[in-house]
């Protein structure tokens, strides 16, 4: 009888395993979507949601495991298979064709597969136009991409996936960048794929976004199965809470540096960031002193890394920043980093093929050579680890081994102000103990200046002199870690 | 029909009906380096086709070129067949070296299948030194058929073949393969995503630009009356096709055309400067590639679009 159980399902995927070298994106996930449901799968950045996503439609190749689309092995297959075989799905970043209007771009969805039949037919465009009634784009069939507001592209990516009337659809983070109002509409839409008959497969970071549409939610974290139910058994689980708001809160805050007379070493007014027609930043302040150690914390998405890339210079900004009482505006990437502003970047920005200490002494090589060994030993210190690995390529350690070797190349340009972007990044709750710990050394040993960028707050408080929340690209609370423990601190799930 | 009441169609057929009645009151010599122009106008728009919507550099377009030239070129000397045969032999030619070299090239991502063209003109280059006896090595071959002796014939038939060659590969850029293709230049994952194949269309578009590009190539051999390395195959050729089509603009097609009568008339034009010629087109290409990277009609079509 389970054979015809298992058959009704539309997508059955069984022991799931994805590795990148030395980091085991997905292990050993199982999960089933009926027909005409919605399945939310959530996890904290870099727990593997958006790899399982990837595996489905073929992009990347598991190295083990099952992918059944109605009792058909897909596992495996290139992603124009996996699509003609009834698979959607809407990217979170797309790049539409821009000198294409929005009804030709709808088409592109709709052609065959085939070098022969050069000339659109008739019901091509019937049902593009269909396509585009549905979504609610008709009124903007003839204009071209770049003119049209950020949810209506998003209107356009969800048009192009259902076009080859798909089984499953996959979405990924269906409502970033979407006012209240387009979420609602939205919702809709992916509810009336739902009322086809369709599958349908959330990717999300939280649970509360998707916790409204979602038949059954299903949380992982580094890669693994967390817990899986409805919106509230997940909220309620134990584990899922202690994976997004961490354990219990310590905090250890310094006030006679934050109180400390004398302007701020680096000042943030006003400052607004557009990527295209999605506002990233809106008018955030924030100032930290020489010495402090200060956490920004917020859910993926809120603007955390933005915020970084504007004081580092790689993004364009409107608004003043501002480092010992001048100007950074106009003001190169990289006679930022001269200045002694080093960003510890979430992605990392490992060079995978060359070796740990090769990593280590690209970071050092403006320091006379024995400076450049002495910083050297006190890294190796700080993270004995990394003392062992000398020799082998940054792209066969483990996650949290890649996570100490970035901290410690961006310490080898002895910065003196340290941008330090979500270390805790798909990393297990032991390695986070022991990068804690060397955070903990490296603020009571060193004059060092910190801006950590965190989601994970309860790695984010202990280190913490001061606390600001960012949320949907606005700082919405500061304040010490004590009274965030107190306040702020209930309302983040 | 739509493109009736389209002006741009309007112009171009205008164009056409002026550059048609030229051999009536240009000289022999200007006919001659407006011949040249088109059929390497035929050359950038087949590039175009393969770096504009399929979004694949093809570093050594001339490979494709020499294998048409110089296929069509060993046919007609040693078999003596029809000039019409030797051409369609010659096109076949580049289209099958053109894809024993693609199919390999393809699986490569990056920059290493603009490599692999690169050493494809090398190897063929090479080819020809070496096998001397059949391909007359570095002093070239005389073919002893040619399209015609008048310069008013032979830009009559530059003319029209770059028309219909125009027309062809324009069709095929607004065809459902031409958005198929944009689409995989510009995100190969996604086009995958929506169920596209997309080395299968970017394989096509190679032959489609290796089949252009060889029939050209014959074109250009019968229209000299001969054919050698350093006027098919140099890869100093290749990269003046790449500047013609990018300066006409890229993913325009049609800005191929413009692009190679620009450069071919500037570079006659400014013969008088000796030396000093090659450097100054080529800087006024530069300053057009940094200043206006979408090309002649590439600033046209902004102008029209916003």
């Amino acid at each position: 009888m389970r054979d015809v159980v298992i058959n009704e399902a539309c997508l059955n995927v069984s022991g799931l395993t994805k590795r990148f070298g030395g980091l085991v994106a997905v292990k050993d996930l199982g999960f089933r979507i009926m027909p005409g449901e919605i399945l939310g799968l959530i996890g904290p950045n870099g727990s593997g949601k958006s790899t399982v996503m990837k595996l489905i439609m073929g992009i990347i190749k598991p190295n083990a495991g099952s992918i059944r689309l109605e009792g058909t092995e897909v596992a495996g297959w290139p992603s124009h298979r996996v699509a003609r075989a009834g698979v959607g799905i809407v990217f979170q970043h797309s790049r539409p064709l821009h000198r294409q209007t929005v009804l030709e771009n709808i088409k592109l969805g709709l052609l065959p597969d085939s070098l022969l039949r050069l000339m659109h037919d008739r019901a091509v465009d019937r049902k593009a136009r269909e396509i585009a009634a549905r979504v609610e784009l008709d009124r903007v069939l003839d204009r071209y991409p770049s003119t049209l507001p950020f949810a209506d592209l998003r209107r356009m990516e969800l048009a192009k996936a259902i076009a080859r009337n798909p089984r499953l659809v996959l979405v990924d983070e269906p409502f970033a960048g979407l006012t209240s109002h387009e979420v609602k509409s939205f919702s809709a839409l992916i509810e009336g794929f739902r009322d086809d008959g369709r599958a349908v497969l959330l990717v999300d970071h939280n649970v509360k976004s998707v916790a409204a549409m979602a038949d059954r939610v299903l949380a992982m974290y580094l890669g693994e199965y967390v817990a899986e139910g409805t919106a509230e058994e997940v909220m309620r689980n134990e584990t899922v809470r202690r994976v997004y708001l961490g354990g219990a809160i310590e905090t250890a805050a310094r006030p006679q540096i934050s109180q400390k007379a004398g302007p701020p070493l680096l000042e943030v007014a006003d400052v607004s960031v557009l990527y295209g027609k999605a506002q990233a930043l809106d008018k955030v302040s924030l100032h930290v002193k020489e010495g402090e150690f200060v956490s920004v914390v917020g859910l993926n998405g809120a603007g955390k890394t933005t915020l970084f890339n504007a004081i580092s210079g790689l993004v364009p900004y409107s608004g003043a920043i501002k480092w010992g009482g001048e100007s950074l505006s106009g003001r190169s990437a990289a006679s930022i980093a001269r200045a002694g502003i080093v960003q510890c970047a979430e992605t990392r920005q490992l060079f995978g093929d060359m070796s740990v200490r090769e990593n280590l002494d690209l970071g050092g090589w403006h320091l006379p050579p024995e400076e450049s060994a002495n910083q050297l030993d006190w890294l190796f210190e700080l993270f004995p680890i990394l003392r062992r690995r000398q020799e082998q390529a940054a792209k066969t350690l483990s996650g949290g081994e890649q996570q100490m070797l970035a901290i410690a190349r961006a310490l080898m340009m002895r910065p003196k102000f340290l941008l330090l972007d979500e270390p805790t990044l798909g990393l297990a709750p032991v390695i986070l103990e022991q990068i804690s710990r060397a955070l903990e050394l490296l603020r009571n040993t060193t004059p060092i200046t910190v801006l950590l960028a965190e989601q994970n707050v309860t790695f984010a408080l202990p280190h913490a002199d001061r606390v600001y929340v960012l949320e949907h690209a606005r700082i919405i609370w500061e304040g010490d870690p004590e009274r965030f423990a107190r306040e702020a601190g209930t309302g983040y799930l | 029909m739509n493109f009736l009441k389209h002006p741009p169609f309007w112009f171009a057929v205008i164009l056409v009906a002026f550059a048609s009645v030229a051999p009536l009151w240009l000289s022999a010599y200007f006919l001659g380096v407006l011949t040249l122009a088109y059929y390497f106008g035929v050359f950038a728009m087949s590039w175009d086709l393969l770096f504009g919507f399929a979004g694949e550099v093809n570093f050594g377009p001339t490979a494709l070129i020499g294998l048409g030239a110089y296929g069509a070129a060993m046919l007609n000397s040693m078999a003596g067949l029809p000039v019409l045969v030797c051409l369609i032999f010659g096109a076949l030619l580049a289209v099958a070296g053109g894809a024993l070299l693609a199919l390999p090239a393809l699986r490569l991502t990056g920059p290493y299948f603009g490599l692999v063209t690169l050493v494809a003109v090398l190897l063929l280059q090479n080819f020809i030194v070496i096998f001397a006896g059949l391909t007359g090595g570095e002093i070239g071959m005389t073919v002893p058929s040619v399209l015609s002796i008048s310069a008013g014939v032979n830009y009559e038939y530059a003319l029209g073949f770059l028309v219909v060659c125009a027309l062809i590969l324009y069709g095929l850029s607004r065809s459902a393969l031409g958005l198929i293709l944009q689409a995989s230049g510009q995100d190969a994952t996604e086009a995958a995503a929506l169920g596209f194949n997309t080395t299968k269309h970017k394989f096509a578009a190679f032959c489609i630009s290796a089949l252009f590009s060889g029939l050209t190539g014959g074109m250009l051999v019968f229209y000299m009356g001969a054919v050698s390395v350093d006027t098919v195959i140099d890869i100093s050729i290749g990269v003046q096709i790449i500047i013609m089509a990018v300066l006409g603009g890229r993913r325009t097609i049609l800005g191929g055309i413009l692009g190679a009568v620009f450069i071919i008339l500037a570079n006659e034009l400014l013969r008088p400067l000796g030396q000093l010629n090659n450097f100054v087109v080529a800087a006024v290409a530069l300053a057009v590639i940094l200043f206006f990277p979408d090309g002649f009609l590439g600033l046209l079509h902004r102008a029209r679009s916003v």
